[in-house]
């Protein structure tokens, strides 16, 4: 079972107990009525969708209640790091770093697969 | 005109009637309890604490007990308040003076008590969470999940909890627990 840190709760807790909850840090422009369509459009539908390292929000939904924010690896699904909601992006501690480079070597990935079928 | 007796409004219990458990643990519901959902900003939280007559914890994982009440943190700037006696959460909270929201959800929750010697391991039949004493210890209190429901969970003692439940899904919960029950007396 997949463990997540709630900055919250202080504590790990089971997947279960959490929500994802989509990108972190995006923000809101300061004037919505005066951007145009396409800067709308950015903000509110267009989303990075990277892979690799990613930074998003999640919600102890089911504990505290609380939202937080967390860098997670999209292919070897390894939390880096998590923080509390309103700070500014967290660095990746570099032994999480090195270990999420070492496990993504080992995950199957889409592209590897596809390569084979070439 | 049809006659409307007096045992249309009967009120039943959730749970009323149930019993379970095995040679390892007691499974009992709660007596009827008065419960408000609080929610406090942190610099509120003294004079709420002042009017309801317990102090809310504000260490994550913590309860108080205190004048027939308890107080169980929930979050950041919400608790559980269970009255077991005569209740007057509502007004009491009312006179604080301070900010706050409070919500009356005595009849939105139900309870049930396990205890005996198998009793984390029922539990943990439908809770992830690590109820070993030393991180769970007495006093200690959590909203997390059960099998498919939420509870909130207090450890009243070494070897009992209270767990906290919506009625409507107060038969799962407590389905759940007599299975939990009969696996720890194994
Ligand atoms: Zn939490």
């Amino acid at each position: 079972m997949l463990l997540i840190h709630c900055p919250y709760c202080e504590e790990d807790r089971s997947e279960l107990e959490f929500r994802w909850a989509g990108e972190a840090h995006v923000v809101r422009p300061e004037n919505i009525a005066a951007i145009s369509d396409e800067e709308f459009a950015e903000f509110f539908f267009l989303r990075n969708n990277e892979k690799g390292l990613t930074y998003e929000r999640w919600r102890h939904i089911h504990g505290c209640g609380r939202f937080f924010n967390a860098a997670r690896d999209t292919v070897s699904d390894r939390f880096l790091v998590t923080y509390k909601a309103g700070l500014p992006k967290q660095p990746v501690p570099v032994a999480e770093k090195f270990a999420a480079i070492a496990e993504e070597k080992s995950v199957e990935t889409w592209e590897q697969t596809e390569g084979d079928a070439r | 005109m049809a006659e409307l007796g007096s045992t249309i409004a009967t009120r039943s219990l959730p749970l009323s009637g149930a019993h379970g458990g095995s040679a390892a643990v007691r499974l009992e519901p709660a007596a009827p309890a008065s419960r408000i959902s609080l929610r406090v900003r942190a610099e509120d939280v003294s004079a709420l604490s002042a009017a309801l007559g317990v102090d809310l914890p504000v260490k994550p994982k913590t309860s108080a007990f205190a004048n027939g009440r308890t107080a169980l943190w929930l979050g950041p700037d919400e608790w559980l308040v269970i009255d077991e006696g005569e209740s007057g959460l509502m007004t009491a909270a009312a006179n604080s003076g301070a900010l706050h929201s409070a919500t009356d959800v005595s009849h939105r929750n139900t309870a049930i008590l396990v205890s005996g010697k198998g009793a984390a391991d029922a539990i943990n039949a439908g809770c992830a969470q690590d109820l070993s004493l030393d991180v769970f210890p007495v006093g200690a209190c959590s909203r997390t999940l059960f099998g498919k429901v939420e509870i909130v969970l207090l450890r009243t003692a070494e070897d009992a909890f209270r767990v906290e439940v919506w009625r409507s899904f107060s038969d799962y919960a407590f389905g759940l627990l007599s299975e939990g029950a009969r696996d720890a007396a194994l």
